[in-house]
């Protein structure tokens, strides 16, 4: 049953991120894949909306997943699904364990899967840039042939990642996920839209 | 959302002290899940017990879980309109910039060992080939995760060196 398969999926997620909203995007990834759920576009314009909106980017990620895919009860099964390992875990540790996270094999374990979580970022992140570049959209339930990077999407990638790197060695600070998001949107509306190259 | 929490719970309210907001934060970091929801259920939990805990997580969720829940209504007839189709065409680039920064974010943050390197490696070329080779994992009828098989891995790694370097400070 899809509520069902929302929760336990969206549980497990919850319960082994570790480090913040992006170390969930590949095993979200994955499995909205696998599940035919959502095409990589679909995922990462859900990204960006749920990086653009308040509140915790896990919660948007798993309220939108868990909306497209199944309505109202599908968001509620996703959100939950998210919240739960979390809330359990922190009730089990302020009551019993606070001195549990000091110990040294659970440090171990935390060092241990770091390097991993780094990897699945950056392997997502490279995934996508391929999936983007290369293929169009085969599997996007909205207009396939209309959601493709091609080399004009490469030539903005470029850019943009020229244009942060310069602000950083300039101003010494990089430029907030939000603003680099209005920017990309503006880029692709210049681009595609005004001046509808592709 | 760090500095929001900081005012409201130990400035105004008093609930907390900074110190214990730092504690707070740490344990967060170090345990499964969005830190914004271990914040919140650990906060609550110390302020008034389970309830506590109940409340404060709700609270964090719902803002979220409303504001998307109305923003899927429109997702999809807005991406019919093609001034949006092109901007979300730009957003999706903007996005995987995001995950590259988050890599070099998180990089510098963490203290790569050899043996990070390694298990970062393995995972890389793993994930790579399992990608590249459309490798399914399947125990019975159920299909296991790739990324979710990795992430047990590092753990494993990490404890299991633990546990020799300590049986090597002993000798």
């Amino acid at each position: 049953m899809i509520f069902f398969e929302l929760f336990y999926i969206f549980f497990y997620i919850g319960l082994f991120t570790f480090g913040g909203g992006y170390a969930m995007i590949s095993l979200i990834q994955e499995e909205v894949i696998k599940h035919s759920w959502l095409s990589e576009e679909a995922l990462l314009d859900f990204i960006a909306i749920s990086e653009s909106t308040p509140g915790p980017f896990a919660i948007n990620i798993a309220t939108f997943v868990g909306s497209q895919v199944g309505g109202i009860l599908g968001a509620v099964c996703a959100t939950l699904g998210v919240v739960l390992p979390s809330f359990i875990i922190i009730l089990l540790v302020a009551m019993i364990m606070k001195k549990a996270l000091k110990n040294r094999f659970v440090q171990g374990g935390l060092n241990g899967v770091r390097p991993v979580v780094i990897s699945l970022i950056l392997s997502t992140a490279i995934f996508f840039f391929i999936k983007m570049a290369f293929t169009s959209g085969k599997a996007f339930n909205i207009n396939t042939s209309e959601f493709s990077f091609d080399r004009t999407g490469i030539a903005i990638f470029l850019i943009l990642g020229f244009f942060i790197l310069l602000h950083k060695k300039k101003k010494k600070k990089s430029l907030s996920p939000i603003t680099i998001l209005a920017i990309s949107a503006l880029m692709g509306i210049l681009v595609y839209f005004v001046f509808n190259l592709h | 959302m760090i500095p929001i929490l900081q005012r409201e719970v130990s400035e105004k309210r008093k609930w907390m002290k900074d110190e214990e907001m730092l504690d707070i934060l740490a344990i967060s970091e170090s345990t499964p899940g969005p830190i914004a929801v271990n914040t919140a259920t650990y906060v609550g939990y110390e302020v008034a017990g389970f309830w506590g805990s109940f409340f404060a997580t709700l609270g964090l969720v719902l803002p979220s879980f409303i504001i998307i829940y109305i923003i899927s209504f429109f997702y999809k007839d807005f991406m019919t309109w093609k001034i949006v189709q092109a901007a979300f065409k730009g957003l999706r680039i903007g996005v995987i910039i995001l995950l590259i920064k988050a890599v070099l974010k998180l990089k510098k943050a963490v203290k790569f060992s050899l043996l990070s390197w390694i298990i970062f490696a393995i995972v890389f070329i793993g994930l790579f080939l399992t990608t590249f080779f459309n490798v399914n994992i399947k125990i019975g009828s159920f299909s296991l995760s790739i990324s979710l098989l990795f992430i047990l891995f590092g753990i494993i790694v990490g404890i299991v060196s633990t546990a020799v370097s300590k049986k090597e400070d002993k000798e």
